[in-house]
């Protein structure tokens, strides 16, 4: 580890520097006397599992939070960051994971925003289109000024607010998680743009917890752990696997083995599903497969192009225009039959966003491992429910699945992210379904947990259940699926077997090329 | 990652030191009021302190003011716990009134064991049926609970007004109120019941209506926390996604919810009316249904906190009176706003405190305890 | 009527000299209803007439406004304990309250305003509203130029319909072909504070083209007054005397002397003259009149005055017969 205060004389100083931060919320500490040196004119990466503290590092550079403790230091001067304001002062630019963008504005009038100059928008608005165009002349970065962003492609915002820093005298710019959202062509398209601004003279603090990403565009690496600095790297010199090991603590397999599977009778099949939403614009077109025992068959997609909405028209949440599921010989959807029906018949969901829908967070454990199965005369004789055999099956549940703090009166929302997917898990399948859905298993799970998570799921493939496993984790799908679908506008736009399936190939599909032309 | 969820209090700070802070807030600007208009704010505490516990009629009137809040406390507690802000408490309560007095008219010569049951759920079955009408707008059409229950308790006032004036007014009489209801049709009022195991106590107007109400409370956890229908409910009022995950209809969470809400505050009348004024007037309920709304906010929709936040202000509302008759200063409309205040803190603002608070936590708290999870 | 009142001011003073050294040989107490002592109606009527009473005997007395409807019977019964000799109960939603605690008080006095209680401790005390209603409504159709005029009354009660039906007999005595429009302020007893409500059915009114509103409507009715003098058209007060509040806007008030009421109860304790009983204060009493002073002498001519006096006269001996609302 390289000692920040060794800085090689003569060289020019750090864009950015933190000297000791610390902070604490709470019982949680969150940030444990961090060091760290941004060299100026680099890709930086931090990395580090949920709840290592980058998020809260990045957010006291912003000026969101106040460091306890430590100093600040931005192109060698000491900064007091006490608000956003003073960040951008200085030269910080900070693009959001999930983007502060009025959707009705155009481009150009989101840039302006909060820096109109003046009473007179007029005045602002000309002076910012004569300088936004000079930005985007020299790094490349053209976007349609005067378009509402809501029209833009996710990409293209992402643009926007990278430009909006970039106006407003950012120096050193910080991107949270920026490939969250992104096909991986867009991705690589950001890391193009990410590599030219560096050439420009610019620095780049990139948050993530990809090591895709680190690995490739960034310089140099830093590495955190529960609050501290535990490594701080040359890219170059180091790889994935050791960074997953030092972000873990412990040697990680970053692919779980799977035998071939041996794929038996079909257990659930969706015939030509159509679903429109409320404004009649089309989520599922003709959606049509089959779901055998024995196997796992992986959705992939960009967010957004109708996974969803086939998780919750195939859970029973909603119900499609047209179309048939079939399962245990009936046809569900003539049947119209609820979640509750379908759970009775076999069919587990892990929903893809388990805080909005899997788990309900102020309620303890014990409580959300009834979610969904409360009404089983296991839980309580008639209308009664008995909460001693719920926390009693909890407790056992958690030791099963290694949930930790093993405490089912703790109110879910308390556990972290990989620990709630466990308690999720551990409801559906303990509930011995035949046909489990399975959304976004490992979003914002670390990755000591996913590498639990995937060897579940493939345990089950293995006793003879089908999965249908949706992610937005192209690798994912690749590690998992035994068969992958790519859907885009909702429809399915190609199959291909889960062995040998190349990403460059699946990418391409999932932003919508068509087969053969790649 | 989540810095609002690591700010938070201990349970104990959050159940019993945060609302007794804003009690504190809340008494001590109260105080400043009070010594604005020239009387001795430590006299008025104790007056109010002597009023609302010091002998055995402010006893009674305490726990006579405490029975109407209990009632609407739960009925906006149970709301609550579905997801919706019920404040039409005072509509419900009142329209509850009107199936109560209905049944002491018509059927209060029955043997009052039999007629009692009949009169609590002609009180709550009315109350559900005006809460009823909001709970189906919010469920079918999305129309706002909180807008359709306050202008159903306009209607509520409307139509009792015109019954009263109309209808039900005894004949002869000028004051647009009922006849007198039958002796048998009366709640035993506490001075009877404990006479009846030789105990003497003062004539209040506390009455068995007290015990309804206790029970009501016992009933509602249990309703909510120990069986399924209850538990169903709280995760459609805690996490709509989840409920349509786990397959509850929130429609259906919404209208039974409404209607055992409306039904609570349709039991106001078992204490005002059979327990109290003896025949339907008009707006007996007077403000009970609001003053409800704090009540469970300050309660944190627990009936134990209920309990507590009910008695607290029953005893406002009976050491409030006693303040008025003893200092001529003090007026009625000083009591409202002393009043006001404890609402206004304990209630409204109830998260004034919270943020310093939990900030004090963080700074003296237990440092060493490891974050939840991994 | 006048010199009825200076007479009682004379005795109060003589009372007062002699009672002096005794003057708490009596202690009233007086229990205002939701309005408040300050309604500038009734309530407050009440409380003038206590004033009075306690300027000219030096005698003082407590008071209670409630909040809720359990207070009443609490703050009677506690009165009642305390030493009060004399209850004063303003309002006919005091009744029952009244009758149960004068039950278990007998040796107590109350005096209830605006509805009767049959015991042998109460003195009942209600009021003629329709007779002065009648007069103002005949005011109303004289001063009328469009034939329409106009009332608003606080909630939809019996107290309210007796003046409301007072008022439109008056109209039609004087012109049977004048439109009487009826609206009321609200359902709660939030109507009698509610002037703003006042003054926009009153524009209504007006807009339908009446040209005199009266209001009974307690505090409400001041925005009727109010949005007249806006209009540039007439209002009748009601209660106590109104016609300062806008000077040539306010055609008559009709007056009802809670204040005497209150105050010779007071004073008939205090001689020893009190009695229970029921007792009906009309126009012949002096318990309800219209008003008549510098504020509006110039609205009302000669002949108007003339007319109504002569109503005045007929209906106290009996001749006119105002129609009453049932059950009063």
């Amino acid at each position: 580890m390289t000692n920040p205060a060794e800085a090689p004389a003569g060289a020019p100083p750090p864009a950015l520097e933190l000297l000791g931060v610390d902070k604490r919320f709470g019982p949680v500490h969150a940030n444990r006397a961090v060091s760290l040196r941004v060299a100026a004119g680099t890709v930086h990466a931090i990395i580090g599992e949920n709840g290592a503290g980058k998020s809260t590092l990045m957010n006291i550079v912003f000026g969101y939070h106040q460091a306890d403790d430590g100093e600040i230091r931005i192109h060698g001067r000491p900064a007091r960051i006490r608000r956003p304001h003073d960040a951008i002062e200085a030269g910080v630019g900070m693009v959001h994971q999930h983007f502060m963008l009025v959707e009705a504005f155009t481009t150009l009038e989101n840039i302006v925003l909060g820096a109109e100059g003046g009473l007179r928008l007029a005045d602002g608005l000309a002076g910012a289109r004569a300088s936004l165009e000079r930005l985007a002349a020299d790094y490349g970065l053209a976007v349609p000024l005067d378009r509402p962003v809501g029209e833009l492609p996710v990409g293209l915002q992402q643009r926007v607010e990278i430009l909006k820093a970039l106006h407003r005298g950012a120096s050193l710019l910080i991107l949270d998680e920026p490939t969250a959202m992104l096909t991986p062509g867009e991705a690589d398209q950001l890391f193009a743009l990410l590599r030219r601004l560096r050439d420009e003279g610019k620095t780049v603090l990139l948050v993530t917890h990809k090591l895709r990403e680190v690995m490739a565009v960034s310089d140099r690496v830093t590495v955190m752990r529960q609050g501290a600095v535990v490594a701080d790297l040359d890219t170059r010199s180091t790889s994935p696997a050791e960074l997953a090991e030092k972000m873990v603590g412990r040697a990680v397999q970053l692919q779980v083995e799977r035998t071939p599977s041996k794929p038996g009778a079909v257990l659930l099949e969706a015939r030509s599903l159509d679903l429109r939403d409320r404004h009649g614009i089309a989520r599922l077109r003709d959606v049509s497969f089959a779901l055998h025992a024995g196997e796992i068959v992986g959705i992939a997609g960009v967010a957004g192009n109708g996974q969803t909405e086939l998780l919750e028209v195939l859970a029973g949440m909603r119900r499609p225009d047209a179309g048939e599921i079939h399962l245990g010989g009936r046809d569900l959807v003539s049947c119209g039959l609820g979640p509750r029906e379908r759970r009775a018949l076999g069919l587990a969901h892990v929903p893809e966003d388990r805080l909005a829908a899997g788990l309900v967070g102020a309620f303890p454990a014990w409580e959300n491992a009834l979610l969904g199965y409360h009404h089983r005369a296991a839980y309580g004789t008639g209308p009664l429910l008995s909460p001693s055999v719920a926390i009693a099956e909890c407790g056992r549940r958690m030791e099963t699945f290694d949930v930790r703090p093993r405490l089912p009166r703790l109110r879910a929302s308390a556990f972290s992210g990989g620990n709630q997917q466990k308690l999720v898990l551990a409801r559906e399948i303990e509930s011995s379904p035949s046909v489990l859905l399975v959304g976004q298993p490992t979003r914002g799970v670390d990755i000591g947990a996913i590498e639990a998570i995937h060897r579940r799921l493939l345990q089950l493939r293995d006793a003879g259940k089908a999965l249908l496993l949706v992610s937005v984790e192209l690798d994912e799908i690749l590690g998992l699926a035994d068969r992958i679908l790519v859907m885009h506008d909702g429809a399915i736009v190609g199959e291909r077997p889960g062995d040998g399936a190349s990403e460059r190939e699946i990418g391409f599909l999932m932003a919508g090329g068509r087969p053969g032309s790649a | 990652m989540k810095p609002r969820g690591a700010r938070e209090l201990p349970g104990w700070a959050d159940w019993a030191l945060l609302p007794a802070l804003n009690l504190v807030l809340a008494l001590l600007i109260a105080a400043a009021v009070v010594a604005l208009v020239g009387e001795s704010p430590l006299q008025a505490f104790r007056l109010m302190a002597r009023g609302a516990f010091g002998s055995q009629e402010g006893i009674g009137y305490t726990l006579f003011y405490t029975t109407d809040f209990l009632f609407t406390g739960l009925a906006v507690a149970v709301a609550f716990h579905a997801g919706h802000f019920n404040i039409g408490g005072e509509g419900q309560a009142y329209v509850g009134g009107l199936g109560i007095s209905l049944a002491a008219l018509h059927l209060g010569h029955w043997p009052f064991w039999i007629f009692l049951p009949t009169a609590i759920a002609a009180g709550a079955l009315f109350g559900a049926a005006w809460a009823a009408i909001p709970a189906w707008l919010q469920a079918r059409r999305g129309s706002h609970i909180v807008i359709t229950t306050i202008m159903m308790n306009f209607l509520a006032s409307a139509l009792m007004t015109y019954l009263l004036v109309n209808v039900l007014i005894a004949p002869g009489q000028q004051s647009p109120e009922s006849a007198p209801f039958p002796r048998g049709a009366l709640m035993p009022s506490a001075r009877a019941l404990l006479g009846d195991v030789g105990l003497h106590f003062t004539s209040t107007p506390l009455n068995l209506s007290f015990l309804i109400a206790l029970g009501a409370c016992a009933l509602v956890w249990l309703l909510l926390w120990r069986t399924k229908w209850g538990f169903a409910l709280r995760v459609a009022g805690a996490s709509p996604g989840a409920a349509a995950y786990a397959g509850i209809s929130p429609g259906a969470a919404t209208i039974w919810a409404m209607l055992i809400s409306g039904a609570l505050a349709g039991c106001v009348g078992l204490n005002e009316l059979l327990g109290s004024q003896h025949n339907l007037i008009l707006d007996f309920v007077g403000g009970a249904g609001f003053v409800g709304i704090a009540v469970a906010l300050m309660g944190r929709n627990h009936p134990l906190g209920i309990l507590a936040a009910a008695l607290l202000f029953g005893a406002l509302y009976q050491g409030g009176s006693e303040l008025s008759f003893d200092m001529p200063h003090v007026n009625r409309d000083l009591v409202v706003a002393i009043q006001g205040l404890v609402v206004l803190l304990c209630g409204a603002l109830e998260g004034l405190l919270r943020a310093p608070l939990a900030a004090l936590f963080a700074r003296f708290g237990n440092r060493d305890r490891a974050p939840a999870g991994d | 009527m006048k010199r009825r009142a200076r007479l009682c001011l004379f005795l109060a003073a003589l009372l007062a000299f002699i009672t002096g050294a005794r003057a708490a040989a009596i202690q009233p107490a007086v229990v205002y209803d939701f309005g408040g002592k300050y309604d500038r109606s009734f309530n407050q009527s009440a409380s003038e007439g206590m004033e009075r009473f306690k300027k000219e005997t030096g005698i003082s007395y407590r008071e209670f406004e409630i909040t809720n409807a359990a207070q009443r019977e609490q703050a009677m019964e506690h009165l009642a304990r305390h030493g009060a000799t004399l209850i004063i109960a303003v309002g006919f939603t005091q009744a029952s309250a009244v009758e149960r605690v004068a039950r278990r008080h007998p040796n107590v006095k109350f005096t209830l305003i605006d509805a009767v209680v049959d015991l042998p401790n109460v003195q009942s005390i209600v009021f003629r509203e329709q007779e002065s209603s009648f007069l103002c409504g005949m005011l109303a159709a004289m001063a009328s130029k469009t034939g329409k005029v106009g009332f608003i009354g606080g909630m939809d009660i019996p107290l309210i319909r007796k003046f409301a039906m007072g008022y439109a007999a008056g109209v039609h005595y004087v012109n049977p072909k004048d439109q009487v429009f009826e609206n009321m302020i609200g359902t709660t007893p939030a109507a009698w504070g509610d002037p703003t409500r006042g003054a926009d059915l009153a524009k209504s009114q007006f807009g339908r083209g009446a040209d005199v509103v009266f209001h009974a409507a307690g505090a409400s009715g001041l925005g009727v007054l109010q949005a007249a003098q806006d209009a540039g058209l007439l209002g009748i007060g009601c209660d106590s005397n109104q016609d300062y509040l806008h000077p040539g806007h306010v055609l008559t008030s009709a007056i009802k002397r809670v204040d005497v009421a209150v105050y010779r109860s007071c004073m008939d304790a205090l001689k020893g003259d009190w009695k229970a009983g029921h007792e009906v204060l009309g126009l012949k009493e002096g318990g309800v009149d219209f008003s008549l002073d510098k504020d509006n002498r110039a609205l009302i001519t000669p002949a108007m005055l003339k007319r109504v006096e002569q109503a005045r006269a007929d209906i106290i001996a009996g001749r006119l017969k105002v129609p009453e609302y049932p059950g009063s």
